[in-house]
């Protein structure tokens, strides 16, 4: 189990390669942006995307799923408080594979509560030809260990 | 028209709610975000929350699932009185996202935007980036989310 002390700055997780279907973007739109261009080829293709294009908050879930298969899963995380920034940079469509990398940026222990460290990230996802889709600074909130805890 | 001859600035618009059930917050997590605290009512209990939560990407998913339709009725309505809505583009991204407080099973959550400025674009004649507020609030009227947003707009 990973804690706090275990993310100096420059700490780096990769993410596993993640193909996005027409399929998925379909289904997370119809649900929550049903926007033409998340819901269709042609309608995608006719806008400025380019083609069947995921929400940016189908990317930002996407990408939650690989800081989760990268190290949350593994390690002593309490969530996050919030996102410094999140830049949408290139349309993901339907069949791109994405993969990228999160990276520890800082990091400090909580004043009110020292239990918990508070660990500043910037997430890069790219897409198959090695493009930034989206960039993201987030923090994470991961206990602190503790006396007894497994290394 | 432009967005900001819709909306003076700072008037802060309801854009509708949405509700928080278990299963919705169960399904969201299974696929994007499978942590203790969004996917198991015990493990919940255990962690800071003290609850069944959604993912904090489940609740900024729950704006725009309000905003679409809020946009397509505003359309609708303008449309109706000779006018033509702004023409909104793909958002490039937001800044300065806060999880207020969690989001539990059995919350109800509404939704509100806010217009805050709009800005041209040099490259692009005619085209603009607008700047908006979206926040949310549960039942007690307790913020649970704020962020910036921007927001494309064309000629």
């Amino acid at each position: 189990m990973l804690h706090f002390e275990d993310f100096p700055v420059g700490t780096r997780f990769a993410f596993e390669p993640t193909q996005v279907t027409a399929e998925a973007i379909i289904a997370f739109a119809s649900e929550f942006d049903a926007q033409p261009m998340h819901l269709s080829e042609t309608a995608g293709k006719a806008s400025i995307l380019g083609g069947l294009a995921a929400s940016g908050w189908h990317t930002s879930a996407i990408m939650m799923r690989m800081l989760c298969d990268g190290y949350i899963g593994e390690s002593a995380s309490e969530g996050s408080p919030g996102i410094d920034s999140m830049e949408w940079k290139k349309p993901v469509l339907a069949g791109d594979t994405l993969s990228g990398h999160s990276s520890v940026i800082a990091t400090r222990v909580s004043k009110s509560r020292p239990e918990i460290g508070i660990v500043t990230f910037r997430a890069e996802v790219t897409n198959q030809r090695g493009e930034i889709v989206a960039i993201c600074d987030y923090a994470n909130m991961i206990r602190c260990r503790r006396a007894g805890d497994a290394a | 028209m432009k967005l900001s001859e819709l909306h003076p600035e700072g008037a802060k618009v309801r854009i509708g709610t949405v509700d928080f059930t278990a299963n919705d917050i169960i399904r969201f997590a299974e696929k994007f975000d499978p942590q203790p605290f969004h996917l198991d009512p015990d493990a919940a209990r255990q962690s800071l929350f003290g609850g069944l939560c959604a993912s904090g990407w489940h609740t900024c998913a729950g704006w725009m699932k309000c905003f679409v339709p809020f946009w397509m009725g505003e359309s609708k309505r303008l449309a109706k009185e000779g006018l033509v809505a702004p023409k909104l583009g793909p958002s490039p991204g937001f800044r300065d996202l806060r999880w207020l407080r969690p989001v539990f099973a059995g919350d109800a959550i509404t939704y509100f935007v806010t217009f805050l400025s709009a800005k041209d674009l040099e490259s692009r004649p005619g085209w603009r980036i607008n700047t908006i507020r979206c926040e949310g609030e549960n039942q007690d009227g307790e913020p649970v989310i704020r962020f910036e947003s921007k927001v494309l707009e064309f000629p």
